[in-house]
């Protein structure tokens, strides 16, 4: 019986003049500009300098600011005043302010002042400038610190140096970290929202009665309709690893077949809740902005693009019932990390059991009789 | 009287305050075309939905096909078709892509439903059409090929909701030639209308007004009651009473 349900489904699917065109082009789309654009690296950070000490010290500061590619000297103001007005204006995001006596005071004292100052609007801007910038002040301090040891030969106190090591994406290339929750956001979306507007499109155009009055049961209708999504759940995952390997040469160090097992599972999870939210939806209107409710808090709370550790408590409880944020957790570990099923074992139960309770929920939730 | 396929004892189905269907009481036999009449509104659909198992009764009993109808809905379905009011059948599948569906849904054979689609739509003279999306057929032709697809599984019931609506008399004779040749295969035929030519086809014909059955009998006789000379006259006389707006 099941095998007519599916002809029935694909040949639908096919006949569809969006769905072909849906299921290769968002998945393309997707990978080939968002990584590019949704970008967490802060860069062309509009600096202000107010220079108060004209010095070749002051002036070799400001060159290696410059040099560091993230800030954008906008322009070189005379008193801190005048570069409030800059940022007021919004020419500017970050002031620099150099103070009269540096260039004496660094070679007195080793010691001199500088003032940052951010327009925190934009708090992400705001903050990473001013840690970029106090990064590249520490590196300057320590420069004038060698070459006057040096000179000088005086005992000069070892500062601690903190040597980042970033593991597993070495460069802290964004791109690599965003791929895999692109892949994500891209199989949730697309296995969640199809199969729940697929249903209500059959209650819409009235052909569900149709099936309600025929013995097929419960189970074998919802499981018609789940097998052709995750089906089209593995496609869209398999154009999504050869978009990645092609475009931005970002292989898993993992298995794949792990990420198609965990998939696999996933995909039940995601395609689960969207039927049963079309179950309680009469039109596609309806099950649209339900889904997408559920999609956003899903998404935003799931740790795909902020990490779950620094979210409130509340928020981390979330989380915890998050497939989403298990499925990523899994797609980091084995893209990035190699991680294999062992490592991954309670990730696997969390997600089998969201798979039994959506379905088992969605085949419960469906009435073929009112 | 032969065996008793349909029966329905003070069937009633309330929606909150609203008695949709009130207390009906009824029989239908084995081989009988039986007319479901009534003005718009007046529970038909309702009615007609409890004893396919579509809807749960708010009380009262019923059998279709020997079994209850509160009960063993999913037997029931094995053994009945159904044609609804608005037109079901997959429009972005072809002619015989749909007969394919519902006859392996009900469990026919692949070898069974190879012949006898080409069988029905020989005989329907829709062999042309086979290969046609459904939605690209004409009306009449869609509502003839669904009461083909709903009787396909040779079921022993078939319930069809005001299945000539929208549909010119030439088509809607052709439709009832087919009710007749199904009704000759063995098939009993539960038929809700509001076209009272119609009601003269059939067997006996119940007039529902505001969820009640008023009157239930052979159309000649239900005219010789009443004194009139078509069953038009005689609906009129019934549907008068009905103080339910139509929906």
């Amino acid at each position: 019986m099941i095998k007519y349900l599916l002809e029935k489904e694909f040949k639908q699917i096919v006949r569809n003049p969006f769905m072909p065109r849906l299921i290769l082009f968002m998945p393309v789309m997707t990978l080939l500009i968002m990584p590019w654009a949704a970008n967490q690296e802060i860069k062309n950070i509009k600096l202000s300098v107010v220079d108060n000490d004209h010095s070749s010290y002051s002036e070799r500061l400001i060159q290696k600011v410059i040099a560091s590619g993230y800030f954008i000297l906008e322009d070189l103001s005379n008193s801190n005043d005048e570069a409030l007005k800059s940022i007021e204006s919004g020419k500017a995001d970050l002031i620099l302010d150099i103070s009269p006596e540096f260039e004496k005071n660094l070679i007195s004292t080793g010691t001199a002042e500088v003032m940052i100052s951010a327009n925190a609007v934009n708090g992400t801007k705001g903050g990473l400038g001013s840690g970029y910038l106090s990064a590249i002040m520490s590196d300057f301090a320590d420069d004038i610190t060698t070459e006057r040891g040096l000179n000088a030969g005086t005992g000069v106190t070892p500062g601690i140096q903190i040597v980042p090591h970033n593991k597993y994406n070495l460069y802290l290339d964004y791109k690599v970290f965003m791929v895999p929750a692109l892949v994500v956001m891209l199989l949730t979306m697309l296995t969640g929202f199809l199969p729940a507007l697929n249903i209500v499109g059959e209650k819409e155009a009235g052909t569900i009665e149709q099936m309600n009055v025929t013995p097929v049961s419960k189970f074998t209708f919802i499981l018609g309709k789940l097998i052709p999504y995750w089906i089209i759940g593995f496609v869209v995952l398999s154009i999504a690893f050869i978009l990645a390997a092609l475009v931005y040469g970002l292989y898993p160090v993992g298995n794949l077949l792990t990420i198609y097992f965990y998939a696999s599972i996933y995909i039940l999870v995601v395609s689960g809740l969207g039927l049963v939210i079309s179950n309680y939806s009469d039109t596609m209107q309806q099950a649209m902005f339900v889904m997408f409710f559920f999609m956003l808090i899903l998404i935003l709370l799931s740790g795909l693009f902020t990490p779950v550790s620094s979210m409130p408590d509340w928020a981390q409880w979330v989380s915890r019932v998050n497939p989403l944020s298990y499925f990523i957790q899994v797609m980091r570990a084995i893209y990035l990390k190699g991680s294999g099923i062992r490592e991954l074992l309670p990730q696997l139960f969390s997600l089998l059991g969201f798979a039994l309770v959506f379905n088992l929920w969605a085949v419960w939730s469906y009435r073929k009789s009112s | 009287m032969s065996e008793i396929v349909i029966s329905a004892k003070e069937l009633t189905k309330k929606f909150g305050n609203f008695t949709a269907v009130d207390h009906i009481t009824f029989e239908v036999s084995k081989g009988e075309i039986f007319g479901f009449l009534g003005a718009n509104g007046a529970g038909k659909t309702t009615a007609m939905r409890m004893l396919c198992g579509l809807s749960y009764p708010t009380s009262g009993s019923g059998t279709v096909a020997g079994f209850n109808i509160s009960k063993d809905q999913e037997k029931i379905k094995q053994n009945i078709g159904y044609m609804s009011q608005k037109f079901s059948l997959y429009e972005d599948l072809k002619v015989w892509e749909n007969m394919r569906l519902f006859g392996g849904i009900y469990g026919m054979k692949e070898q069974d439903i190879k012949t006898k689609t080409d069988q029905i739509l020989e005989h329907l003279g829709f062999m042309d059409e086979k290969n046609t999306l459904v939605r690209d057929l004409p009306l009449g032709w869609k509502q003839r090929l669904a009461f083909s697809v709903s009787i396909f599984h040779t079921p022993k019931i078939v319930f069809l909701d005001e299945p000539t609506g929208g549909v010119d008399p030439i088509t809607r004779r052709q439709f009832w030639e087919m009710i007749y040749e199904a009704v000759h295969s063995g098939i009993t035929v539960f038929v809700t209308t509001h076209y009272m030519d119609e009601a003269e086809y059939c067997d006996r014909v119940s007039i529902m007004v505001d969820g009640k059955i008023e009157a239930l009998d052979s159309p000649k006789k239900l005219k010789e009651q009443t004194n009139s000379q078509t069953m038009d006259e005689v609906f009129q006389k019934f549907a008068r009473k009905a103080t339910r707006n139509a929906d």
